[in-house]
Order: structure tokens, then C-alpha cells, then sequence
């Protein structure tokens, strides 16, 4: 009988871990075995060399572009943070008729019924030399020259990035304030709690496993980035996936299997971080 | 504007190292489909056809500039053959050439990629016997030389691959042989665009693009293997460096020229840089440069919209490219006939009008003449004023009367190149490198 059961189980286990077996582990495997390869102008040869991670490892080019990548990331996740919570607060402890809060959230996701490419490549035309911005600030007289800064540079970069993903801080954390207890909140104040004294012990303790989904969803995105960072900066900084599109655009598959391993342990490091910080299961 | 979205497609086909993966694919797909249905229907009944190219299945793949469906129309009323077309980014052209060489019968590929495809002993050399035309082929692609006195240019200019030692040779040969690889269908001059209402200055120069004046609105390709030619024009033409062969640079000069790149982007000189081709029409377009490495259908987009855009000639010359057709080497009896008969038609003069209407030029300049009105010929070839308006294949008004063409006539143009698209021996190092400049 406790076969049986044991059997079942595995069974309804099986078409889940079969697809992450076909579609995540397969294709992983793969670029780990492709990352030891060798390759020349049109061929990947088979091959077990450590070349390819020793050219990527001991250039101090990757250094400096995982750098930029991770400070890229901090930088996005700090203000995705800041403005997702403020968001998520407003919305949750605000907003009193749950309607008009469904409504607001709603109103939140509509940037997201565009492509998000189509949301980074308006950004273009309106920070550009002759762009909207810079029009509107020299008619009002505040600025002489159009400030070159804009537009193709690092805070163009994470401008779009902020305005990307800042939803997807808003969404975990909103969830976990709407979970919080209100009676909590009371308890704390009859307490003698000041309003900051009340969001900071327990406001933001609660809501920690929404901020490590949303950071968990931000920074991945980040870390593997390419779009934004090339059209953002106008191919003037670089970024790790960035450097993976280049080798493969010149057939180089091997060199770009070894930085997506790379890339991929720095990612499941960070991410095994954060949940060391906050057990996210056990919050949900 | 649909043909000139189609011309610009297939400029970015050929020239997009990256970015249309799925477009690409899917073509893929496609065309490995047809090739199926394709090889299955003549492999049954060749005997039956011999006489006949009316079920002859072509199956041609490449970079999608000279893979035209205008073409592929009159190529079936005028031959009876069916040629299926499949348009690849160059990264996989080159690939599937080497790799898969059952799946494609005639290969359009472009010079510096005959020259690593080549060697793999996929393609075969075409007998000049059975080439109508070959004497009238420009002789840029047999002798090397424009004119008697010209000088061959330094990357992989096209007779140095032109040629092999017989036939299944793979071996290139320095002077002409009976034995020829390629097919020229496609060949320009490149070179820097400019906005001339905003450069206010005389641009004669590639190393101008240096100058202080400009500086935070320059653009070059991100593209390593062609961004580098055009650094390396750049630097060359500032004193910078002295390179033996642009095309196939050492290692000390792939450093020299991303030094000099970095200090140059450090200075703030450039703006950005593009890697596609809309990209490069709206930085111009836009005003945020005013002076950039440009492809010239990209020049005519700029001007399109109303926007003054020059494709300026420079005095050290030009970087030029071209493209050719090869046949696969399992291709034999009928279908080797038919192909031959192909290319034949395809130097007859109507294909040659058709490309040098959308301001490439063709292979056989006596055929292609006679398919053009002398209006048309004095504007695009000869770089004499346009009579009355000019109009692209498709008929839409390319330029109004009076107009010139940039850089002037063919012998001017082409007569100019200093260097040929190629790849180097150093390729490798040299992305790596590419990489670090752009990190910088």
C-alpha cells in the first residue's frame, strides 16, 4: 500500500520535473559542456580546454565590465526599492476602498501592455539633444546648452532600468502589506509607537519576503541585460550579457557559454544571499 | 514606402551581426523546409529534366542583399527555374555554407567569407568556359585591377579569392585560372555620411572625424570586424598608425588601433555607436551626430525623411565590399547545367539594371547599360546630373532631377577603395579587444 502511494506521488511529479529537466536542465548542461570547447572562424570543436574561462577570467576587461554590470544592478535595485516601497504603501495603507486600490494597481501594469522595448526606445527621442527635455528647459530659460548627459550615457541607462522594473518591486511588496495585519499596526501605536517607529519594526519586517522576491526579479534582470544597456548608452558601456553578444554574433559560442557560466554562478550566489537573509518560504 | 523598407531589410540582413535571431530564424526554418521538398523532387527524376528547366529547384541561401524577389520572379519566367531563397545574418551564412553544405545549391556569400568558406571544400569552381560573360566581368573580380594602372586594395580584395588551381581545387591562386569561384552580383563603396547643414567645415577626410569640433557627435559601427576597417581608416588618416594590411592587421596593431579607439572615446569624441541600421539613421536623422560610418541605403533613409545627408567621399579612399554567387559542390548534371544557365542570365543585363537602381553595382556593366535608360545610367553610373526624377526598381522617386549621386561616377567610386571587408587572421583576438574598448 505505502508503495503504491510512494509510486503515485513520484507520478505527479513526473510531468513538472520532466519539462525542468527538457527545458532547464538540458539546455544548462549544454552550455557548461559548450563553455569547455574549442572554436575557430566557423567551427565549434569539441574539445575540454579551460582556455576559453582563462582568455575571459584573466582579462582585466571582464573584471571591469562585471563591475559596471554589478554597479548597474545596485544602483537599480536601491531606487526600485525606495520608489517600489513608497508605491506599495500608498497603495496599501492609503488607499482605504479596496476598488479604487485594484484600480490604482491596475493603473500600474498599463506601461506593461507595451513592449518593453517600445517603453526603453521612447525614452530616445525624448532625452536627446534636440528632445523634449532638453527643448523644454532651454525655453524656460534654465539651461544654456543641451546637457549632453541625457541620453547615451550611464543615467540613461538606469533610467530606463528603474522605469522597466520598478513594478516588479511594487507587485511582491504590495502583496505582503496587504497580508500585514492591521490590528498589528494598532497594537503598535496604542504601544506609543511613533509613525516611523511603526514602519520601520513592523512594517518593513513584514514585508521582507516581497522585497527579496522583488529584488530577486530586479536584479536578475539586470545581471543579464543587454538591450537596455546597448541602446540606453548608446553602445558606450558594456555589460555581460553585452559582451556574450558579441562573441556569439562572431560565431564564438564556446567564449560566451563560459561567461553565461560565470554569470550564472555570480547570479545563484546572490540569490542564495538573499535567501539567506529572508526565508522566503516560510513568509509565503 | 515598401521598397525601400525591403531594400533596407536586406541591407540589414547582410550587415546585422546580431539582433534578428528570430528572423533569421524562422527564414531558417523555412527554407530548410522548401529545401526538403526541393532536393526530394529533383533527386527522383533527373533524366526526365535534362533538357528542361522548368522543375529545376534552386535552392539559394545568403545574406539577403541580393536575395531579391524580383529577381526570383523573372528568374522563373524567363529560365523555368524555381529558386528558393533563404536570407540568413552573415555570421550564419558562413556557418551553414561549411557546415551544411546538402542543404543549399547555389551559396550568395560575400568575399572575405569565400575565403574562410571556401578552403572547407563545399563549393565548386566554375568552369569561365561556360560563362557567357566572363570577359566582360568587371575586372575588379579577375585581374584585381579597375583600370590597367589601379592599385589592389589591402583587405580580402576579390581576385585574391576569385581564383582556384582547377577544378575541385580549394587551393586560391595569385593570377586568373580557367577556374573561377564566385560570381560578383553585388558590390559598393563605403564610406563616412555626413549632415552637411550642421558639420559647417569641408569634410575631406576620414581622420575629420577627429576633429574637436564635433566632438560628442561622431558615431562608428559597433559591428568588431567592420569597425575596426574603419578605425583603422580613421588612425591611418590621422598619422596615427601605418598598417601593412588594414585587413589582416598583428596583434601590435589591433592594440594600437583599440588604444587609439579608447583614447578617442575616453576624449568624449563619439556619441554613440550603432550596431543596427535604424540605429544609424536616427542618430542622424535625430541631430545627435553629425558626422559617422554610414551604409548608403542608410544615407538615402536620411534624406528621405527631408534631412540634408551627404555620403561624403574622402581622400584616402573608400572601404568597399561585395558579394558573389557560389556553387555547391554536390551540384551535377541537370541541376549543375541549370545553375550555369542561372548565372548566366543572371549577368545577361536585367538582374545588373535592377541592383544598380538601388545604387549597388552589378558584375557586367555592358548588359546592365543596355537595360538602363540613359538617364538612369548617367545618374548612377557615370555621375552625371539626373535628367528627371529618379526612381528605384519598385518606382518610387529615389531623387528629383538635377541630383548627383555622392562620390560621383563608378570608375571614381570603386577606382577609390583603399580596403576590402575581410577577416583577419587575429579575429579572435581582435573581439576580444573590440570588447575591451567598448568596456572602456
Amino acid at each position: 500500500m505505502k508503495r503504491v502511494s510512494a509510486w503515485i506521488t513520484y507520478l505527479q511529479v513526473a510531468p513538472l520535473a520532466l519539462i525542468f529537466l527538457l527545458f532547464l536542465v538540458v539546455p544548462i548542461a549544454t552550455i557548461v559542456v559548450v563553455s569547455f570547447f574549442d572554436y575557430d572562424t566557423t567551427r565549434i570543436i569539441p574539445a575540454f580546454l579551460l582556455q576559453n574561462y582563462e582568455e575571459l577570467l584573466l582579462s582585466p576587461v571582464t573584471w571591469r565590465t562585471y563591475l559596471q554590470t554589478i554597479e548597474f544592478a545596485a544602483i537599480t535595485w536601491c531606487l526600485t526599492l525606495g520608489i517600489g516601497f513608497v508605491v506599495a504603501y500608498f497603495l496599501a495603507f492609503h488607499v482605504r476602498s479596496a476598488t479604487w486600490q485594484t484600480v490604482l494597481f491596475l493603473v500600474c501594469t498599463i506601461p506593461f501592455w507595451t513592449s518593453n522595448v517600445i517603453r526603453m526606445i521612447s525614452w530616445i527621442p525624448f532625452l536627446g539633444r534636440h528632445g523634449l527635455a532638453n527643448t523644454t528647459l532651454i525655453k524656460l530659460g534654465l539651461i544654456k546648452e543641451p546637457l549632453e548627459f541625457l541620453l547615451f550615457s550611464d543615467f540613461a541607462v538606469v533610467l530606463a532600468y528603474v522605469h522597466l522594473y520598478t513594478l516588479f518591486m511594487v507587485v511582491p511588496i504590495f502583496n505582503s502589506m496587504m497580508r500585514i495585519d492591521r490590528s498589528l499596526l494598532e497594537a503598535a501605536r496604542d504601544a506609543g509607537a511613533s509613525g516611523w517607529q511603526t514602519l520601520w519594526n513592523v512594517v518593513v519586517p513584514l514585508c521582507k519576503p516581497g522585497i527579496a522576491i522583488g529584488s530577486i526579479f530586479v536584479v536578475t534582470i539586470v545581471m543579464g541585460d543587454f538591450v537596455t544597456v546597448r541602446l540606453m548608452s548608446g553602445g558606450q558601456s558594456a555589460s555581460v550579457g553585452l559582451m556574450m553578444m558579441n562573441a556569439m554574433s562572431l560565431l564564438q559560442y564556446p567564449a560566451a557559454a563560459a561567461n553565461a557560466v560565470i554569470l550564472l554562478l555570480l547570479v545563484l550566489f546572490t540569490v542564495a544571499a538573499m535567501m539567506r537573509l529572508v526565508d522566503i518560504r516560510k513568509e509565503l | 514606402m515598401p521598397s525601400f523598407h525591403k531594400k533596407k531589410e536586406n541591407d540589414m540582413a547582410r550587415k546585422m551581426k546580431s539582433g534578428i535571431g528570430r528572423r533569421g530564424l524562422l527564414k531558417g526554418a523555412a527554407g530548410v523546409a522548401g529545401a526538403v521538398v526541393g532536393s526530394g523532387a529533383v533527386t527522383g527524376f533527373p533524366v526526365i529534366w535534362a533538357q528542361n528547366n522548368k522543375n529545376i529547384v534552386l535552392r539559394q541561401f545568403g545574406t539577403g542583399v541580393s536575395n531579391i524577389n524580383e529577381i526570383a520572379e523573372k528568374c522563373k519566367a524567363d529560365l523555368g527555374i524555381t529558386l528558393q531563397m533563404t536570407a540568413l545574418d552573415s555570421d550564419a551564412v558562413v556557418q551553414r555554407a561549411v557546415t551544411q553544405p546538402n542543404s543549399y545549391d547555389v551559396a550568395d556569400i560575400e568575399y572575405w567569407m569565400c575565403k574562410k568558406v571556401f578552403p572547407a571544400n563545399t563549393l565548386q569552381a566554375m568552369d569561365v568556359k561556360k560563362i557567357k560573360y566572363f570577359d566582360k566581368i568587371v575586372p575588379i573580380f579577375t585581374s584585381g585591377k579597375l583600370k590597367p594602372d589601379s592599385v589592389v586594395a589591402q583587405g580580402t580584395a576579390p581576385n585574391t579569392v576569385s581564383f582556384v588551381e582547377g577544378p575541385g581545387s580549394t587551393k586560391f591562386t595569385k593570377g586568373q585560372t580557367g577556374w573561377f569561384t564566385m560570381i560578383p552580383t553585388i558590390y559598393n563603396a563605403d564610406t563616412l555620411g555626413i549632415r552637411p547643414d550642421l558639420v559647417g567645415r569641408k569634410i575631406e577626410s576620414w581622420k575629420d572625424i577627429l576633429d574637436p569640433k564635433f566632438k560628442g557627435k561622431t558615431s562608428i559601427l559597433n559591428i568588431p570586424s567592420i569597425g575596426i576597417m574603419d578605425a583603422a581608416m580613421i588612425a591611418e588618416s590621422a598619422g596615427i598608425i601605418k598598417y601593412g594590411d588594414k585587413g589582416n592587421m598583428t596583434r601590435a596593431e589591433i592594440d594600437k588601433t583599440i588604444d587609439f579607439l579608447i583614447k578617442t572615446k575616453k576624449d568624449g569624441q563619439f556619441r554613440a555607436f550603432w550596431k543596427t541600421f535604424d540605429e544609424s539613421v536616427n542618430l542622424m536623422a535625430s541631430g545627435e551626430v553629425v558626422i559617422q560610418s554610414m551604409w548608403s541605403p542608410a544615407v538615402t533613409a536620411v534624406r528621405s525623411k527631408g534631412i540634408a545627408c551627404t555620403y561624403q567621399p574622402l581622400k584616402e579612399g573608400y572601404r568597399a565590399w561585395g558579394g558573389g554567387l557560389a556553387l555547391a559542390k554536390h551540384l551535377s548534371g541537370a541541376q549543375l547545367d541549370a545553375a550555369y544557365d542561372y548565372i548566366n542570365w543572371y549577368l545577361s543585363g536585367w538582374v545588373g539594371a535592377f541592383l544598380n537602381r538601388q545604387g549597388y553595382y552589378s558584375a557586367v556593366l555592358e548588359t546592365a547599360k543596355a537595360n538602363m535608360t540613359e538617364d538612369e545610367w548617367g545618374y548612377w553610373m557615370e555621375g552625371k546630373p539626373a535628367k528627371g526624377d529618379i526612381k528605384n526598381p519598385q518606382g518610387v522617386v529615389m531623387e528629383k532631377a538635377g541630383a548627383v549621386r555622392d562620390g560621383g561616377s563608378f570608375y571614381d567610386r570603386m577606382g577609390a577603395v583603399a580596403c576590402w571587408n575581410a577577416v583577419m587572421d587575429e579575429d579572435r583576438y581582435m573581439v576580444q579587444k573590440w570588447n575591451q574598448f567598448i568596456a572602456a
